[in-house]
């Protein structure tokens, strides 16, 4: 036996328990609102001369109108494409002479700018965001080619399996719904879109009501509320396009497959369609995630990875969102154990629910890894203001932060138990596989999901 | 911009390094092996990733899995492999920074004892789900594999990818599992960095605890080996995809040696982001590319540069090539613009920041002092580094390029649709990947 510490000094017949908690407070957040009313937060920050600055707009792909499927998303894209005069390729020069890292994202409910910039930049970075934000050029030339691109995006993501089986499950769970399109829309609506489209998503959806200005970092309130002002003064509401709301959602049947042919995996969706953030059970539905499938030592992980091998990795996820977002269970499994993978996987969700119920040990490791770290998730600029977006978009009251390690530690089996009762139902999870159909296919009908509609991929 | 450290050597030959910042009631632990794919053979590929992966399966005086008691503690933690070294970090709450160091030092000095033919096999089995979710089931995954081979001749340690070669990692035995261990893991070829809210003195002795009694295994003999290529190697392989890719890459120096820096900001300004030459000619006004991209990827003993650009719908690799190739040699004829160089000179300044900005994971200051202490020796490199890039001028850029991105001696890679080879590069030969 090869040992190569000797006989130690130190006890290692337990490990040592952790000291006494050291003291943290949270980010207080600075608010105040113009009189256009753009909402301004600011967090001081000032260990590192940096600002991360988010501009939030509360209107994202569900936005999309009827038959426009991206248009959000297509006009997000077209922000920085020019402002005034100045081209797409002046303004990211500009962008990089203050050496900001720049970035888009959309989302459901919500599309976000943000600019990290070295704090001396502070007016510049505002001047420019707001240039890109409300004076978009939004010009015909550039629509044709960013439109272009978009649809060659789309072609490509024809060739990769998790774009295939995220598109495809929504779909599949939430039909018409607004949260039944990825943002990027498809290649039809893409098609008939026009930069008169873009123009007037831009003058209904982005507008300052719906939108939170976030700067966090080496800066002053008072500061920021001088130079956005300076900077976001022209920016009025225009008259609103509709909120998005839920319609009626379809019945998908239990078992879907994309065939791939030859493919050394199959990609797999598990779920339906669950809850709200704003439900009271939230912090339960996370605790009772987290055993399940949101950690490496999930049930979901350790059964798929650590125990048979069949992947590299295996999550579940409660994606909140304003309506009800998904529950969805996420892997990618060799070939050969796609069945046996399924199985599993209804089983572990199926287990907690009824037959299996959370254990003390899994609960109180469970809150611990939820809690005692929670201090990591305010570390740097860009981690506070990605922490206050989500009091933005989701309406959620200051004290949030502080409020939670002691709600979660509040948490008890029975209520883990009671909201995967009330939130999980396994006679309605939808089963999808982005896989080889010919080598699947036979062992498919001994999981006793019915038989597997076979979609054709370019129609998901 | 500092980034302050106490360096100390334990008498077993571990680095110490500790770096105080107390903004956040959190430490990050982060430990370095000077281990990579790099110290492998021909023929047994893919081992010191694998190898990582049995650091998470439990040691002798806790056997049950490496992630439990951490997470449980409120950490974060993982690990990664590259040709050059492997890497393990947890970010924990202040208050377990010892718990930390005593699974650390755990499977330093106790990992064989635990380990097991069924948690070997087991991780083979994850390591080869790995490469087919990363590499052989995503478009164009099995790139690096053929760009790698090309590059490198076969007796080279940057030949293969860190992931490995399936056949390699079929038929690897546990009994070389436990010779890496010997060899490679112990406290003379490793360097420990904590970073965060820790008391310099206090820090030191718990690391002297934990470690101090682990013995020091022999000094790895550096890897050295050398490769030139002998002209333009163009070659293609078929894959699963819609739109056929080119790939031009180049032999480059290596990390932190001469050249290095320049090569960063010159394969910046030629292709990353919407200000780059090749974005605005390929993407922005002729159309003929969906997306391009360049890097200088520095690794120890050796570098290489790669300009990577997908084909529109109707347009070929050959144009998109004829584009590169007329871009790099404007730019080795006449240099950057001064605007170009100032815009780089700020960016790297803001990355720089940027990197301070957390104490842990990938890329934070933690790791950052481990990369200078294992790569240089000398944890104290990080003004040095941004002064390369401060100290890179219009002549020293182009005289670089000049000399390394030449037509002449490169490697033109066509990623093509399946049954549709005339759509490689002219004059391309088919090459095997898998």
């Amino acid at each position: 036996m090869v040992v190569r510490g000797r006989p130690s000094a130190i006890d290692r017949s337990r490990l040592p328990e952790p000291g006494p908690v050291r003291s943290f407070a949270f980010p207080a957040i600075d608010k105040s609102r113009l009189s256009n009313g753009l909402n301004v937060w600011t967090v001081s920050h000032p260990e590192i001369p940096l600002i991360a600055f988010v501009l939030l707009v509360r209107r994202g792909a569900s936005a999309d109108p009827p038959g426009q499927d991206g248009l959000a998303a297509l006009t997000a894209d077209m922000l920085d494409e020019g402002s005034g005069a100045r081209s797409a390729i002046e303004i990211h020069e500009e962008l990089a002479r203050i050496g900001a890292q720049f970035d888009t994202d959309i989302g459901s409910d919500a599309l976000s700018m943000s600019a990290t910039v070295l704090s001396r930049f502070a007016d510049r970075a505002l001047a420019l965001l707001s240039d890109i934000v409300v004076r978009p050029a939004l010009r015909e030339g550039d629509f044709s080619r960013v439109r272009q691109l978009r649809l060659h995006r789309l072609t490509q993501l024809r060739d990769m399996p998790g774009a295939v089986a995220d598109r495809a499950f929504l779909k599949l769970i939430y039909g018409s719904h607004p949260y039944g399109h990825a943002p990027i829309g498809s290649e039809a609506s893409l098609a008939v879109m026009s930069v008169d489209d873009v123009r007037s998503f831009h003058a209904s959806a982005i507008r300052p009501s719906f939108a939170t200005l976030i700067a966090v970092g080496d800066c002053r309130h008072d500061q920021i509320v001088q130079l956005a002002a300076r900077s976001f003064a022209d920016w009025q509401d225009g008259n609103a396009g509709p909120a998005p709301i839920a319609n009626g959602l379809p019945t998908a049947a239990r078992l879907n497959i994309v065939p791939r042919p030859n493919a050394p995996q199959s990609e797999l969706r598990i779920g339906h369609v669950a809850v709200p953030r704003d439900t009271p059970d939230y912090h339960a539905l996370v605790v009772a995630n987290t055993i399940l499938g949101g950690q490496f030592v999930s049930r979901i992980n350790l059964n798929l990875r650590e125990d048979k091998g069949f992947t590299y990795g295996a999550r579940t996820a409660f994606e909140f969102r304003r309506l009800a977002g998904p529950f969805v269970l996420q892997v990618s499994v060799q070939t050969t154990a796609t069945a046996r993978a399924i199985e599993e996987s209804i089983g572990e969700i199926a287990g907690l629910r009824g037959p299996r119920p959370v254990t003390a040990d899994e609960l109180e490791l469970g809150i611990a890894g939820l809690t005692r770290g929670y201090a990591r998730n305010f570390e740097t600029a860009d981690h506070i203001a990605r922490a206050a977006m989500q009091l933005a978009l989701f309406d959620l009251p200051d004290d949030y932060f502080a409020q939670f390690v002691p709600t979660v530690s509040r948490v008890t089996a029975a209520d883990v138990h009671r909201v995967m009762e009330r939130h999980v139902h396994p006679p309605r999870l939808t089963t999808l596989i982005v896989g080889d159909l010919d080598a699947v296919g036979a062992d498919l009908p001994a999981l006793g999901l019915g038989d597997p509609v076979v979609l054709h991929p370019d129609l998901v | 911009m500092r980034l302050a450290f106490t360096k100390h050597t334990l008498d077993n030959g571990l680095d110490v390094l500790l770096h105080q910042d107390r903004g956040c009631p959190i430490v990050a632990v982060n430990l370095w092996y000077h281990v990579g794919s790099k110290n492998e053979q021909p023929g047994h590929t893919g081992f010191a990733h694998l190898f990582e992966h049995l650091m998470f399966e439990g040691s002798q005086h806790y056997d049950r899995g490496y992630f439990q008691p951490l997470q449980g503690a409120g950490a974060s933690l993982n690990g990664s492999t590259n040709a050059d070294r492997t890497n393990y970090w947890e970010v924990v709450p202040a208050n377990a920074l010892e718990l930390a160091l005593w699974m650390e030092s755990d499977r330093m000095g106790y990992l064989l004892p635990a380990l097991t033919d069924a948690k070997f096999s087991n991780q083979r089995d994850v390591v080869l789900n790995e490469r087919r979710q990363n590499y052989e089931n995503r478009p164009y995954g099995l790139a690096p594999m053929a760009l790698l081979a090309a590059l490198y001749p076969p007796d080279h340690p940057y030949h293969w990818t860190t992931i490995g070669e399936i056949a390699d990692l079929n038929t690897v035995r546990l009994d070389e599992v436990q010779a890496f261990f010997r060899r490679y893991y112990h406290p003379a070829n490793a360097s420990i960095a904590l970073a965060g809210d820790i008391d310099l003195d206090d820090a030191l002795g718990l690391v002297r605890t934990y470690f101090e009694d682990i013995d020091a295994g022999d000094r790895v003999v550096p890897v050295v080996a050398a490769a030139a290529l002998s002209g333009d190697i163009r070659i293609f392989f078929e894959d699963r995809v819609e739109l056929p890719r080119l790939y031009v890459a180049w032999l480059t120096p290596a990390m932190f040696a001469d050249g290095d820096a320049d090569l960063d900001l010159g394969t910046d300004l030629l292709a990353n982001g919407k200000t780059s030459r090749l974005y605005r000619r390929l993407v922005f006004e002729e159309r003929i590319a969906t997306d391009v991209s360049a890097a200088q990827n520095s690794r120890e003993i050796a570098g290489y540069a790669q300009i990577t650009a997908t084909a529109a719908p109707g347009h070929t690799l050959g144009e998109i090539e004829q584009v590169i190739l007329e871009e790099v040699t404007r730019l080795a004829a006449g240099g950057p613009s001064d605007d170009e160089i100032e815009r780089g000179r700020v960016q790297a300044e803001a990355q720089f920041m940027y990197r301070l900005q957390t104490v842990g994971g990938f890329g934070g200051k933690s790791d950052q002092l481990n990369a200078y202490n294992v790569f240089l020796g000398d944890p104290e490199y990080f003004e040095r580094d941004l002064a390369r890039y401060h100290d890179v001028t219009s002549q020293s850029l182009q005289q670089t390029v000049a000399h390394y991105l030449e037509p002449a001696h490169r490697v033109t890679l066509s990623i093509v649709p399946r049954g549709r080879s005339t759509l490689a590069a002219p004059d391309s030969s088919p090459t095997d990947v898998s």
